[in-house]
C-alpha cells in the first residue's frame, strides 16, 4: 500500500480527530468498475446506428474563410449530413457568459476567419468514422493567408495582428478600464529604493497539453420525449449542459446529459466543446452521434494550460526580508479567452506567493495570440507563477547568502498577515510544510526558522495593515496599441495615493444572489459597503440544530469586485429539513445550501 | 474509399502486389497507425500467408527471417548483442508485434534495429531473391518495390558493438537520435563503424567520424577529431521531438559516451 | 454495423463469431463487434497501451492489430480476469492499492500485469517496472500499479504482500 505521512501533530487542536473517514485508507467508490473493466465512460454506450462526425480543421494560424465547398464531400459514401457554421444556431460564445462575465468571442464553428491551427471550419457526419475521414479530407477550403502573432509580447505591439475582432487590443479589457489586471500594495518603488538588494529575472512556461489517456468526447442522441441524451466526459456537466443550451437555442430542460466518468481531465474536459457539436449533430440527423478527438486533436485542438511568461523584481535587505515585490505577467489565451481572464483575477490574488511583502504591485496582461486557446490545467492560475515565485526565491537567497529554506521562513506569511489583495492570510501553513520538507530531506535550517510558527506573529504591527498605497493609471484599453504606453511593467512613478487602510475606490460587485451567502467580514481589511453585501448586523447564519461550527470551518467566500466566484458550500445541516422549509420557486442559486435545507435540494428541481 | 485486405500464399507472390497504395503489413505497428488515421497513402493492405520468423546460422551470419518480432530477437541466443535495441523498441507489447522487415522501412524516428543492422553492415535479402547490402538498401528504400525476405547479420565480437538510444521517455519512448557502433581493434581503434539514426531520412554512417578514429586511442583526446566531424553526412531535421540544431549540438556528446562507455 | 468478412476466434475462451470490415482494427471489433467494452482506445496509434488484450497469452496492441489477423486465435480481455464471483489477486491489489484513479489505463496495466505473472510468477521490482512500460498513466505516477502487481504476485505465491 502507498504510504501516507499523517502530520497530526501540526495544528492538532484545530482539528476534530473523532471523524471516521478522514485520515482512514477506503477504497474508492469507483474502483470496483475500473478494475473489472465495468466502468461505463462515454464511449461505452452501445446506440444502434451510430454516426460519427468529424471536423474538417483549419491548416492555417490565421486566415479568412473566401470559400468552402464541400459538394465533393457531401456525395461521398457513407456521408449523412454535411454541418457548417450556419447550422449554429447561436454560433458566438464564451464559457464564462454562464456566470456573467466577459464577451462572447468564440464561434462553434468559424465562417468568416479562422483564428488558431486546428480551428473547426466544418463538420462531416457518416455511417463510420473512416468514411467520415475520407469525407473530411475532401472538403475544399479556400483561405486567404493573414500574417499571425504567436508571441504574448509581440501581440501587445502596436502594429501586431488583430486577433479577434471582439478584443482588438489583443487583450482582456479589465474593469472596463485597462488592458491589464493591476495589483497594488504600498510602494514598491520606495521599497526598491531602500533596498540593499534588487534581484530580477523572467520566467517562461510553455503550454502544457493535459493528455489524459480518454481523449475528450460525447454521443449525443435524441430521446423519445423531445430530449436530447449525452454521454460526455466533461469535467463540468452543468457547464457544458449551459453552454450546450445556449448554442443550439433549446431549453435546458430539453437535454438530458450523463456525465460524472472521464478517463481523466485534468482540466482538459471543461471548455465545453464536444457536447454542443455532438447535441447538433444528434438535432440535425435525427440519430445517435459520436464526437470524439483522436490523439491528434488532442494534442493539437485541445485546450492547454496556455503559456505564461514572468517577470518578478525583488527588494531585498541584506537580511533577507523582501520588502518590495513587483510582477509583470502575460498569460497566452490563444485564440479566443474562454476561462483564461478568470485564472489571471485568480492569480492576482494569490500574489506575492506564500509570503509577506509589505510593497506589491503587479500588472497581469491576459493575452490574444493565434495560438490553441488555453484552459485550465491543476492549479488553473497559480502555477506558473507559483513556478515562477519559488525560482525566484531561490535565486534571491543566492544573492543574499541565505539557505533558501530559511529566506522562505523568514518571508512567510503567518495567520493574521494582511495579503495584497485585502484579505487577513488564515490556515496558512509554509512555515510547516518547509520545517517537515527540510527534515525529510536531511537539510539543515535555522533554530529561528526550526522554531517559527504560522500561528505566532502574523497580524501585528505593520503586517496586519494595509499602507498606503500608490496607484497609477497607465495603460487604459486601447493605449497600448496606439502607440502611447509601452512598458508593461507596473509604473514605475504613480498618480494616485490611497491612504492607508483603505481600499480603491469600491467597484459594483455582482448582487449576492441568496442571503446565505456569507461575507466573513471579520477578514476583509478594509471597510466595505452595505451594498457590496456586508450584513447589517447579522449573527451567522445556523441550520435548525446543529451548534455553531468551530473556527476552522471552510467560510464562505467573500466576493472580490468585478466577478462572482462559485460560492463555497457553507457546512450541511446535521438533521434532515422539516417539510415546507424549501421554496422550489426561489432561483436557482448553484447548489449553494440554504441553512436548514437538505444538501440535495438545491436549486429548482422538478420529478 | 474502402480498404481492401489482399491475402498471398507467398511472400513473393505478396512482394508484387506491393505498390504505391498498397503497403504490406508486416507487425501493423506502422501500417495500421496510418489505416487508423485515415492516412490517404493506404487503400490496400498486402498480407503473406508465408512468414519467416525463423532465426538460425548461415554461412559467416545470422540469418534473422524479416517476420521475426523483436520477442523473437530477444528470445534468439545467436542474438544477444542485438538484445539491447530489441529491448528498447516499444513496450512489451510492441515487441510481440514489431517486425525487423518492418523495421527495415520505418521512417526516421524509427528504425533502431535498421540502425544496428547498418552499423553490423547486414545484408538484405529481397522476396526476389536479390541480396543488397544494407546501406544500398537503405538509400534505394523510397523507391524500393518488393519485400525483405530476410537479414542476414555477419557475427562479430559481442564486445565490439554498442548501442545508445536517445529519447525522453526512457526505456521505451521514440529516438530522438540513436547510435549503433562497431569498434575493433585492442589499444587503438582498427575500424569504426558508426551510425544514426533520426539524424537523417534513413539512418545513416557517420563515415568522416569513422575515418577520424582510425589508429586512435579510445580516450577523449583520442576521439576528439572524430566528435568534431561526426555530423558530416548527416541531415538531422526539425521534428516534434527535436530541432535539427539540437540534434547536431547532442549528437557529439552522445557519441562521446558512447564511445568511453560512459553514462 | 460491421458487414463483410467473417471472423471466429476465442475470446475469454468463448468462440465468437463476427463480421468485420476490410482492414478494421481488433479494438474496434473488440468493443463494436464482440460487446467486449474493457479494452480501451487512448489513442490508436500504440502509444498508451490502454488497448493491451493477450493474444495467445501475449500481450498485444488491438487498435494496431488488424482484427482478420486473429482467426483461430485465443483473446483474453479484461472481461475474464476474474473466473468466479472473486476478483483475481491482481484486481484485489488494485483495488486495496489504490493502482487506478480514472481507471482508463487499468484494463490495459491488468493484461501486462498478468502476462507477466503467467511467465513470471516472482518478478523483480524492475521486471514489474519493464512489464508495463508500454502502459501509459496519466493519473497514479504509477507506483501505486507496480506496488499492487508485487502484492498480487506475493499472495499468488501464498506469501503475505
Amino acid at each position: 500500500m502507498t504510504s501516507v505521512e499523517f502530520r497530526k501533530d501540526i495544528f492538532a487542536d484545530e482539528r476534530d480527530d473523532t471523524l471516521k473517514e478522514i485520515g482512514k485508507p477506503t477504497i474508492r467508490q469507483d474502483i470496483l468498475g475500473h478494475v473489472t473493466g465495468r466502468t461505463r465512460y462515454f464511449d461505452d454506450h452501445l446506440f444502434d446506428g451510430l454516426l460519427h462526425m468529424r471536423a474538417v480543421r483549419s491548416p492555417h494560424h490565421h486566415a479568412r474563410i473566401r470559400r468552402i465547398d464541400t459538394d465533393a464531400a457531401g456525395r461521398m459514401p457513407g456521408v449523412r449530413r454535411v454541418v457548417t457554421a450556419r447550422d449554429v444556431p447561436v454560433n458566438l460564445n464564451t464559457l464564462l457568459s454562464l456566470i456573467n462575465f466577459g464577451r462572447d468571442d468564440e464561434p462553434l464553428c468559424a465562417h468568416d476567419k479562422v483564428r488558431y491551427l486546428g480551428e473547426t471550419v466544418a463538420w462531416i457526419i457518416a455511417d463510420t468514422e473512416r468514411q467520415a475521414r475520407d469525407a473530411v479530407a475532401a472538403v475544399r477550403v479556400e483561405y486567404e493567408l493573414l500574417p499571425h502573432v504567436l508571441d504574448v509580447e509581440e501581440a501587445l505591439k502596436p502594429g501586431a495582428p488583430v486577433v479577434n475582432e471582439v478584443y482588438p487590443n489583443n487583450t482582456f479589457d479589465y474593469h472596463d478600464k485597462y488592458d491589464h489586471q493591476k495589483l497594488r500594495f504600498g510602494d514598491v518603488n520606495a521599497g526598491f529604493a531602500r533596498a540593499d538588494h534588487i534581484v530580477e529575472a523572467e520566467y517562461q512556461m510553455s503550454p502544457i497539453e493535459q493528455a489524459p489517456i480518454e481523449t475528450c468526447g460525447a454521443i449525443a442522441a435524441p430521446e423519445q420525449n423531445g430530449r436530447f441524451v449525452c454521454h460526455t466526459n466533461t469535467q463540468a456537466l452543468f457547464f457544458s449542459l449551459g453552454t450546450t443550451a445556449k448554442l443550439l437555442n433549446i431549453a435546458s430542460s430539453r437535454l438530458h446529459f450523463i456525465g460524472g466518468t472521464a478517463g481523466g481531465g485534468f482540466g482538459g474536459k471543461v471548455d465545453s466543446i464536444v457536447e454542443p457539436t455532438a447535441v447538433l449533430g444528434a438535432m440535425l440527423t435525427g440519430k445517435p452521434v459520436k464526437f470524439a478527438w483522436d490523439r491528434y486533436e488532442e494534442m493539437q485542438v485541445g485546450a492547454p494550460r496556455g503559456g505564461e511568461r514572468w517577470r518578478i523584481k525583488d527588494g531585498v535587505m541584506r537580511d533577507g526580508r523582501i520588502v518590495a515585490r513587483q510582477f509583470t505577467g502575460f498569460f497566452d489565451s490563444g485564440a479566443y479567452m474562454r476561462l483564461s481572464p478568470y485564472a489571471i483575477i485568480k492569480g492576482t490574488g494569490h500574489l506575492p506567493g506564500p509570503y509577506s511583502i509589505p510593497n506589491v504591485s503587479s500588472n497581469v496582461y491576459c493575452v490574444v495570440t493565434n495560438r490553441t486557446p488555453a484552459t485550465a490545467m491543476r492549479g488553473f492560475g497559480i502555477t506558473a507563477v507559483d513556478f515562477s515565485i519559488e525560482c525566484h526565491m531561490d535565486r534571491v537567497a543566492e544573492v543574499v547568502g541565505m539557505n533558501p529554506i530559511d529566506l522562505r521562513i523568514l518571508n512567510a506569511y503567518r495567520d493574521g498577515d494582511m495579503k495584497a489583495h485585502r484579505r487577513r492570510a488564515k490556515n496558512t501553513a509554509l512555515i510547516e510544510c518547509c520545517q517537515v520538507a527540510a527534515g525529510k530531506a536531511d537539510w539543515a535550517i535555522s533554530p529561528d526558522s526550526a522554531a517559527a510558527s504560522s500561528l505566532r506573529g502574523g497580524g501585528v504591527g505593520e503586517r496586519g495593515e494595509i499602507p498606503e498605497t500608490v496607484t497609477d493609471d497607465e495603460g487604459r484599453v486601447g493605449e497600448r496599441r496606439a502607440g502611447r504606453t509601452a512598458d508593461t511593467a507596473p509604473a514605475t512613478r504613480g498618480t494616485g495615493r490611497i491612504a492607508a487602510g483603505q481600499a480603491s475606490a469600491a467597484v459594483g460587485a455582482v448582487p449576492v444572489q441568496n442571503p446565505d451567502m456569507e461575507i466573513e467580514v471579520e477578514r476583509i481589511g478594509h471597510r466595505i459597503a452595505a451594498a457590496q453585501g456586508a450584513p447589517a448586523a447579522a449573527p451567522r447564519a445556523t441550520a435548525p440544530g446543529t451548534a455553531t461550527p468551530p473556527r476552522a470551518d471552510t467560510p464562505a467566500y467573500a466576493p472580490p469586485p468585478a466577478y462572482a466566484p462559485p460560492p463555497a458550500a457553507p457546512p450541511a445541516s446535521a438533521a434532515p429539513p422539516p417539510p415546507g422549509s424549501y421554496q422550489p420557486d426561489q432561483p436557482f442559486s448553484r447548489g449553494v445550501n440554504r441553512p436548514g435545507t437538505s444538501r440535495f435540494l438545491s436549486g429548482t428541481r422538478r420529478r | 474509399m474502402n480498404l481492401t485486405v489482399e491475402t498471398f500464399p507467398t511472400l513473393r507472390d505478396a512482394a508484387g502486389a506491393v505498390g504505391d497504395k498498397a503497403r504490406y503489413l508486416g507487425g501493423g505497428t506502422l501500417l495500421m497507425r496510418a489505416v487508423n488515421y485515415g492516412d490517404k497513402a493506404v487503400e490496400r493492405i498486402v498480407i503473406s500467408r508465408e512468414v519467416d520468423r525463423s532465426v538460425r546460422s548461415e554461412g559467416q551470419g545470422v540469418r534473422i527471417g524479416a517476420g521475426a518480432t523483436m520477442a523473437d530477437v530477444l528470445a534468439a541466443g545467436d542474438l544477444t548483442m542485438l538484445h539491447p535495441v530489441a529491448r528498447m523498441v516499444g513496450g512489451p507489447a510492441v515487441r510481440n508485434m514489431a517486425t525487423v522487415g518492418g523495421n527495415l522501412f520505418a521512417a526516421a524516428p524509427y528504425g533502431d534495429m535498421a540502425t544496428a543492422f547498418l552499423a553490423l553492415e547486414a545484408t538484405v535479402q529481397m522476396a526476389d531473391g536479390q541480396s543488397l547490402p544494407i546501406e544500398s538498401f537503405l538509400s534505394g528504400r523510397a523507391r524500393m518495390r518488393g519485400l525483405v525476405a530476410a537479414v542476414i547479420v555477419p557475427r562479430v565480437d559481442p564486445a565490439t558493438f554498442r548501442w545508445k538510444k536517445v529519447s525522453q521517455i526512457k526505456p521505451k519512448g521514440v529516438s530522438m537520435l540513436s547510435i549503433a557502433a562497431v569498434l575493433r581493434g585492442a589499444g587503438r581503434v582498427d575500424e569504426a563503424r558508426i551510425a544514426f539514426g533520426s539524424m537523417g531520412p534513413t539512418p545513416l554512417r557517420a563515415k568522416a567520424a569513422e575515418q577520424a578514429l582510425r589508429g586512435c586511442a579510445p580516450d577523449a583526446a583520442g576521439i576528439a577529431p572524430a566528435l568534431a566531424v561526426c555530423c558530416d553526412g548527416l541531415h538531422p531535421v526539425d521534428d516534434e521531438l527535436a530541432t535539427a540544431w539540437y540534434r547536431r549540438a547532442v549528437a557529439p556528446v552522445h557519441l562521446k559516451r558512447l564511445l568511453l562507455g560512459v553514462q | 454495423m460491421m458487414a463483410g468478412i467473417p471472423l471466429t476466434f476465442l475470446l475469454n475462451g468463448a468462440e465468437i463469431g463476427v463480421f468485420v470490415d476490410p482492414g478494421a482494427n481488433l479494438l474496434d471489433v473488440l468493443r463494436r463487434g464482440a460487446g467486449d467494452l474493457t479494452p480501451k482506445q487512448g489513442c490508436a496509434q500504440g502509444g498508451c497501451g490502454s488497448c493491451t488484450v493477450l493474444i495467445d497469452g501475449a500481450p498485444h496492441l488491438a487498435c494496431l492489430t488488424l482484427a482478420q489477423n486473429v482467426a483461430g486465435r485465443r483473446i483474453d480481455t479484461t472481461a475474464a480476469l476474474a473466473t468466479g464471483p472473486d476478483l483475481h489477486p491482481l484486481q484485489q491489489a488494485f483495488m486495496e492499492g489504490f493502482a487506478a484513479q480514472c481507471g482508463f489505463c487499468t484494463a490495459g496495466m491488468l493484461m501486462a500485469a498478468k502476462a507477466l505473472l503467467d511467465r513470471v510468477p516472482d518478478p523483480s521490482r524492475d521486471e514489474v517496472i519493464e512489464a508495463i512500460s508500454g502502459n501509459l498513466c496519466r493519473c497514479t505516477g504509477y507506483e501505486p500499479i507496480v506496488d499492487a502487481i508485487l502484492t498480487a504476485s506475493a499472495r499468488m505465491q501464498g506469501r503475505s504482500a
